[in-house]
């Protein structure tokens, strides 16, 4: 078993060789980390006034998302699971976009289709997310494949959780992706509870890194709260992939501060004092003693952040707010390339009905057939 | 033009694709140097080299699920799964992933790709190498189910599902990968999907049938016509997306209709074309519509040929649907 990773301690004090970052990138990074907990926090008020449907957050683990994400280059892929979406922030997905994808509005690039929290952007090669767990994880290395041999200078980083290692996806995912060599990062990010099952429960492994050595892989744990840690291993991770050196696996250890989602309680399964412990854990804190520590955070400007993220995403919300209705037509359109007649004849007897109800809006009438 | 059976028409199609298309790779369980288990991919590795037709681990789920990758980040798998009954390791990655990917990213990833597979009985395989599954992939949106029954429909309808935005099942009825012989033209053609085949034109029965059931309805027919019951045969080809209008126009033409599959009945694809007779074209009808399927048991082993609709069977159907 590797040891586990780690760069700065929980009191900000550096521990390990850091990685060379000048002090605006650092500070970056910092912002990152805290426009998810910002955006989360709001997300989750949004939900709570019934405004969007539903929230899967990252508190407590933005180290591990914007730390492993950094370490991509605008052409690498991110495969996600359900907790991504702050790191596709920081790689280019607008806000705007993430919050109509919060709200499932008109403004949504999926239309609306996928339920809260399921983000995709394709600018940055973020591929939409089903909901099945660990099925994202070949198709990942199905993709790496293809970069591989177009002779592509994309890595593909593929991100699940610990419950999903248990899924018929990792096994041949990792299977395959080490059969193939191909240009691939497997990030399992251990936030320690599948819902209500806990990391311990998921696997009689000793570590979820032991698991890759049955594929022939290279494995790295990290303090996934270290946001250096996570950056650095995940950043050579991605260099031995880019050089052609095969996929590994990285196994970013953090905790799921709260419910699974915004439907999720969790006092019903674990014990407080194990979330309390984590709490003097946060990521957050431990980069802003670091910080300040190094001179590169002034006194009070994390509040002044965090101001200014909160103002920008209140902005995004208004606007989003005010999105135009969905178009009906989106029930059968994406099916299929073509609308098929089939499909066609289905929906216009349905706008049929819809029109004689004062449902329908102007371009929601029938397809010609 | 030349003569083939239908799988040299299967590996014709695929050869004409990998040549035309850099992007088109081929890959699955034993189909590189050995040339897949019934030999339809015979000669691809050695053509084309083992970066575009390979053997992959033994993992149906990951073959799918790598293929849809592939597809998202711009090439044209076509992936081979050994046999139909070794696909539900897929089933998620097929109808969770591949048939919703389109619709839920709304259009902005989509997976154009083919999964061929053999379907079907008739060649001894028990249980688990004779299975019928085209209603699991019938129900499900986003997908295309093609099912040839000629050597020349299995070759452009191939290429068709090459070429198509959209994922394919491709089921090959395996119990005619060497009876079925016919002229298939050489180099490119397709036959347009979502298309139907009038076998043969009659004005008594409607007899609707797909894939290995072909052949067998042609001979029923062809006894049918000793008795002066003129049959007119559709092979389906395309089961999603159905031309529908097709259908009920083949239908309405007879008035009498028999549908013929050698999947189970419940729930077979045999009943969405009996309830769309019955939801559009009933004031035509003459006569019930009749199914000749398999049992709703599993597959057999030793009594197979009793399992599978025969021509006495089929013969059977037609003439208690002329008579009433």
């Amino acid at each position: 078993m590797s040891q586990r990773i780690q760069l700065i301690s929980p009191a900000g004090k550096p521990v390990g060789d850091l990685p060379k970052l000048s002090d605006g990138r650092l500070k970056d990074l910092f912002t990152h980390m805290l426009r998810v907990r910002v955006t989360d926090g709001r997300m989750l008020t949004l939900q709570r006034a019934g405004r969007i449907g539903f929230v899967g957050t990252s508190t407590g683990m933005e180290a591990a998302q914007i730390g492993s994400a950094a370490a991509l280059e605008p052409q690498d892929w991110l495969w996600s699971g359900l907790r991504e979406g702050g790191a596709a922030v920081m790689r280019g997905l607008p806000l705007a976009e993430y919050v109509a994808q919060m709200y499932c509005n008109a403004n949504d690039t999926a239309k609306g289709r996928q339920m809260c929290n399921h983000f995709q952007h394709k600018g940055t090669h973020y591929p939409s997310w089903s909901s099945v767990i660990g099925t994202q994880i070949p198709h990942g290395v199905g993709a790496a494949l293809a970069s591989k041999q177009r002779g592509e200078d994309a890595v593909h980083a593929i991100y699940f959780g610990d419950g999903a290692t248990s899924s018929n996806g990792f096994h041949s995912g990792m299977n395959l992706a080490a059969v193939w060599k191909v240009p691939a990062v497997f990030v399992c990010v251990n936030n320690g509870w599948a819902i209500s099952v806990s990391a311990k429960q998921q696997t009689a492994a000793h570590s979820y890194a032991d698991k890759a050595t049955a594929y022939g892989m290279p494995a790295a744990t990290v303090d996934g709260n270290d946001v250096l840690a996570c950056y650095a291993t995940m950043r050579a991770a991605v260099a031995r992939a880019r050089s052609g050196d095969g996929p590994s696996l990285v196994v970013l250890e953090t905790y799921r501060m709260m419910g699974h989602s915004s439907s999720d309680d969790p006092t019903k399964y674990r014990d407080e004092h194990e979330v309390a412990e984590w709490r003097g854990k946060d990521p957050i804190e431990r980069f802003e003693h670091f910080l300040s520590q190094k001179g590169v955070l002034a006194k009070g400007e994390r509040s002044t952040i965090e101001a200014a993220l909160t103002a920008e995403v209140d902005q995004v919300i208004r606007e989003q707010e005010a999105a135009a209705p969905m178009a009906l037509k989106t029930l059968v359109e994406d099916v299929y390339a073509e609308v098929p007649d089939h499909l066609k004849r289905q929906y216009n007897h349905f706008i049929e009905v819809a029109e004689r109800h004062g449902d329908a809006q102007p371009g929601d009438g029938a397809f010609p057939l | 033009m030349p003569i083939l059976t239908l799988i040299q028409a299967v590996n014709d199609g695929l050869k004409v694709a990998m040549r035309e298309d850099e992007r088109v790779l081929v890959f699955g369980e034993d189909v590189g140097p050995k040339g897949g288990v019934f030999l339809a991919t015979e000669g691809l590795t050695t053509e084309f080299g083992k970066q575009r037709c390979f053997d992959t681990p033994l993992s149906e789920d990951g073959i799918v699920g790598a293929a849809i990758g592939m597809a998202a980040n711009g090439l044209r798998p076509v992936c081979e799964i050994q046999f139909q009954d070794f696909i539900f390791p897929a089933f998620d990655q097929i109808v969770s992933e591949a048939a919703k990917l389109r619709y839920r990213s709304g259009g902005q990833y989509t997976a154009p790709m083919v999964i061929r597979t053999p379907y079907g009985g008739g060649i001894r395989g028990g249980l688990y190498h004779s299975q019928s599954g085209e209603a699991y992939f019938t129900h499900t949106p986003g997908l295309k189910v093609v099912i040839p029954s000629t050597p020349h429909d299995a070759k452009g309808l191939l290429l068709a599902s090459i070429a198509d935005p959209d994922p394919v099942i491709f089921m090959e009825p395996k119990a005619l990968y060497r009876h079925a012989k016919g002229e298939v033209p050489a180099g490119h053609y397709t036959v347009p999907l979502s298309t139907l085949r009038t076998v043969r034109e009659g004005e008594h029965v409607t007899v609707f049938c797909y894939g290995s059931m072909v052949p067998v309805v042609e001979k029923a027919a062809a006894q049918a016509a000793e008795q002066g019951i003129e049959c007119h045969i559709v092979d389906l080809r395309t089961l999603l997306p159905l031309d529908e209008q097709g259908v009920l126009e083949a239908a309405r033409k007879t008035g009498r209709v028999v549908i013929v599959h050698e999947a189970p009945r419940f729930c077979g694809y045999g009943a969405e074309i009996s309830a769309m007779i019955a939801e559009n074209v009933i004031e035509y009808m003459e006569a019930p519509v009749r199914r000749v399927t398999g049992f709703d048991t599993p597959f057999p082993n030793t009594l197979e040929h009793h399992y599978l609709p025969d021509e006495r069977r089929v013969l059977d159907a037609i003439e208690e649907v002329a008579r009433f």
